[in-house]
């Protein structure tokens, strides 16, 4: 038995890509979710728009490595970021006054809304293979890691080692500011209170003199911002490559519908939820239950509840969980 | 114009676009894009009694049609004896032992008064069934896929006679629908009766599961490894070529054996599909006009008053849900017949999931006609835009010279071209003309 050594493991290969991951599924929900809050639909091209705004964010940062631009220690993307959520943002509203005005202005169906997100989806799908590629794209640098497992080993003498990679931390900071900055723009600013009543209730917020097309800008540039950010810092955590951000769609739905649709806080909560399961199900326990458990309790296999080739059955069951027991989900977001 | 007309015009200008195919191009083209023609409009019949009739939207419709591959394989491939012999047994016993958990949870879940307590037994059932599951369960995989890994490691189907029993594979096609409408049973049981946004997300993710499944439970269908081979309805090329009537014949009509030989068996397959694309598509328009096609359009249009007129509303959606799916999983089933082999790391969402929404949009949501036609037209766009773009993309970079970066990428980059062009020819239709080519009546 050897706790602490247990404890390193567990935080090493669970804890802490635990919550890179769900940080980073969290910016995505938020995205989805405050489409849903405001425009009242669920919009498929939201990994898409993640895949865009990542690509646009790569291709400053191969600029500015080119003319000699870096953030020292940190990636050079982070510099690149802004310019990348400009470019997204500039997409979003495109596709906002060239597409999606036309059927707010007609009051489609939601359902309208959705099959014509899957347009926006393939169109951006495209964009992305056409101007990048489909291939893998590494485009961290700087330092790789702010604690590796040997200064670790060296520090502690521990056994186990514990590593943070700078782009975990990264991904663990921004968040936090981010949402920090969301919550802080939703609740105090005058902006930010017109969205929310223009989300709970659509006529009285115009009655009140809100202007509907200023309000749904303003969301547009929020999600550009937002999914930019987590498609980022998914590619600076892993890589990027664009069938990928596609599939993200799946815990990111699930993530948001967990947390309660169009609830902000729900979305972060649900993220953690999915990242979590996620990582734990599909983590080989063999190691940790190795230095919890005596020896002869110790396991024979891997211990490990399903392959990581199922991890999206993971998000799949909890969402179904969900649907089945409680579908306004954990914060009561709008059901029907 | 009126619409029989129009209508025979829109057919007539599809059949003149597979022939022209066939000029330009050679038969065998016209010939494929004829076939994955036939399947297609299938596939969108499928989503059309779901999204037209009903106003359900299935984004999962890629696991469908992976399913009703999967189906060719369990059916129409000669078994593995040895690898039942193994841990045949012991995979089919771990099955029937998982889905006796979730019943034992289910059934607890009923009979248990609501509380702390019904969570945790629910909760203790499922992780012991779990646990028991998985134990018998990796023990027969790994015997099973032991066995002859080279060539097989699966358990094989059900097909006794082998190569020589070809008309297995027109077995598998129902087979195949009743796996997907097993599936879409699943899936409308939970997800119907919420909002409708919720059946899109639990299709889109069983489709990934199912995919991931096809992908990683070698034991099953081999997994990535592929299956090639299936055994097949219509006569193998060779076959046709040694054979010495064949050859004198043909020859008497002035073709070259080997072509006439390919052609022939497409020729074979076109009329099998196209004698279920016909069988489907009468019943599919009998029901639309049926009293049952009306309810379902009365629900589709106004729910609360479909529902205040006593019609049970969620069951009639999982009704049409299954109904539409097995249809899916026929025409999945079909296609991998076709392909001759079961790869299913080919299963794209964009191409099977979304080009069929394209189809079914473009023809005409609610018309099955226009699903039909759809089916033709997407498909040659989809076939076409490839070369069209390549084309597209040489003339564009005709002035620049060779070897020069942003040439080569735009040349490497006609393939991404269908992506594209059908997100606009989806969003042109729903903007422009969204009630399709040939209109819901």
């Amino acid at each position: 038995m050897d706790l602490l050594n247990a404890i390193v493991a567990l935080s090493n290969f669970v804890f802490i890509p635990a919550i890179a991951y769900g940080s980073q599924l969290a910016l995505g929900a938020l995205g989805v979710t405050m489409i849903y809050g405001i425009l009242r639909f669920s919009n498929f091209a939201h990994g898409d728009t993640m895949a865009f705004g990542t690509m646009a964010t790569i291709l400053v940062t191969w600029g500015f490595q080119a003319i000699g631009i870096s953030a020292g220690p940190l990636p050079t993307a982070l510099l690149a970021l802004p310019f990348g959520i400009a470019i997204c943002a500039g997409l979003l509203l495109f596709t906002d006054r060239a597409v999606y005005k036309f059927y707010r202005q007609q009051k489609a169906k939601p359902v309208i809304f959705v099959i014509v997100s899957l347009g926006i989806m393939f169109i951006m799908n495209g964009l992305v293979r056409f101007i990048i590629g489909v291939d893998d794209q590494r485009f961290a640098d700087g330092e790789r890691f702010i604690i590796s497992v040997r200064t670790f080993k060296a520090m502690t003498g521990l056994e186990e080692g514990l590593a943070i990679k700078t782009t975990q931390g990264i991904t663990v900071i921004t968040a936090i500011i981010v949402v920090a900055a969301l919550f802080y723009f939703l609740n105090r600013t005058r902006t930010g209170k017109s969205m929310r009543a223009y989300s709970d209730n659509e006529d009285l917020a115009l009655l009140s003199g809100i202007n509907p097309e200023r309000v749904v800008m303003v969301t547009w540039l929020l999600v550009a911002a937002l999914a930019t950010i987590a498609g980022v810092l998914y590619g600076l955590d892993k890589s990027f490559k664009p069938f990928v951000y596609f599939q993200l769609l799946l815990p990111i739905f699930a993530a948001a519908i967990v947390g309660g649709l169009g609830s902000p806080i729900g979305a972060i909560a649900g993220g953690f939820t999915i990242a979590f399961s996620e990582v734990m199900i599909t983590y080989a326990w063999k190691k940790v239950a190795g230095y919890a458990l005596p020896d002869a309790l110790a396991p024979d296999g891997l211990a490990q509840l399903l392959s990581t080739d199922y991890k999206f059955a993971v998000s799949f069951v909890i969402l179904l969980i969900v649907l089945l027991f409680r579908p306004t989900g954990l914060f009561a977001g709008k059901s029907v | 114009m009126t619409d029989t007309t129009r209508n025979i015009a829109y057919f007539a200008f599809v059949a003149l676009l597979i022939i022209g195919t066939g000029f330009v191009q050679s038969w065998n083209s016209a010939l494929f894009v004829l076939n994955f023609g036939l399947i297609s409009a299938i596939m969108a019949l499928g989503v059309n009694l779901q999204w037209g009739f009903a106003g359900l939207f299935n984004v999962g419709i890629m696991g469908f049609v992976a399913l009703g591959g999967l189906a060719t394989v369990l059916v129409a491939m000669p078994p593995e004896p040895d690898a039942w012999a193994a841990g045949g047994l012991r995979v089919v016993l771990s099955l029937i032992l998982g889905a006796a958990t979730i019943v034992g949870a289910i059934l607890a879940y009923g009979a248990l008064p609501k509380g702390r307590l019904r969570a945790v037994a629910m909760i203790a059932i499922l992780v012991a069934g779990f646990l028991i599951f998985r134990s018998i369960f990796d023990g027969g995989v790994a015997a099973i896929e032991a066995i002859n890994p080279a060539n097989a490691g699966n358990i094989g189907g059900l097909n006794p006679g082998g190569k020589d029993w070809g008309w297995m594979t027109i077995v598998a096609w129902p087979v195949g629908g009743l796996l997907a409408a097993g599936a879409a049973w699943i899936i409308g049981k939970t997800a119907l009766g919420l909002r409708s946004d919720y059946l899109a997300i639990a299709t889109l993710g069983i489709a990934e599961i199912i995919i991931a499944v096809m992908k990683n439970e070698d034991w099953l269908a081999r997994g990535v490894k592929n299956v090639i081979g299936l055994p097949r309805p219509a006569p193998y090329e060779i076959d046709l070529q040694n054979d010495p009537g064949f050859v004198e014949r043909v020859t008497g009509w002035g073709l070259d054996p080997v072509t006439a030989s390919t052609l022939w068996v497409k020729l074979i397959y076109a009329g099998l599909f196209a004698a279920v694309l016909i069988g489907l598509f009468v019943l599919a328009q009998r029901a639309l006009h049926s009293p049952w096609g009306r309810m379902m359009r009365a629900i589709r249009d106004n729910e609360v008053a479909a529902e205040a007129m006593g019609k049970d509303v969620t069951a009639r959606h999982l009704q049409v849900f299954v109904l539409g799916s097995a249809i899916v999983g026929i025409a999945g089933a079909m296609m991998t017949t076709l392909d001759g082999q079961l790869t299913p790391g080919t299963y794209q969402p964009l191409r099977f999931t979304f080009l069929v929404w394209v189809m079914v949009i473009v023809g005409g949501s609610g018309s099955n006609l226009g699903s039909v036609l759809g089916g033709f037209l997407i498909w040659w766009l989809w076939v076409m835009v490839e070369p069209l773009g390549l084309g597209l993309m040489n003339l564009i970079t005709a002035g620049m010279s060779e070897g020069y970066w942003l040439r080569e990428h735009l040349l490497d980059s006609a393939a991404h071209m269908r992506l594209l062009t059908m997100g606009f020819v989806l969003i042109l239709v729903l903007r422009f003309s969204p009630r399709g080519l040939i209109p819901e009546k």
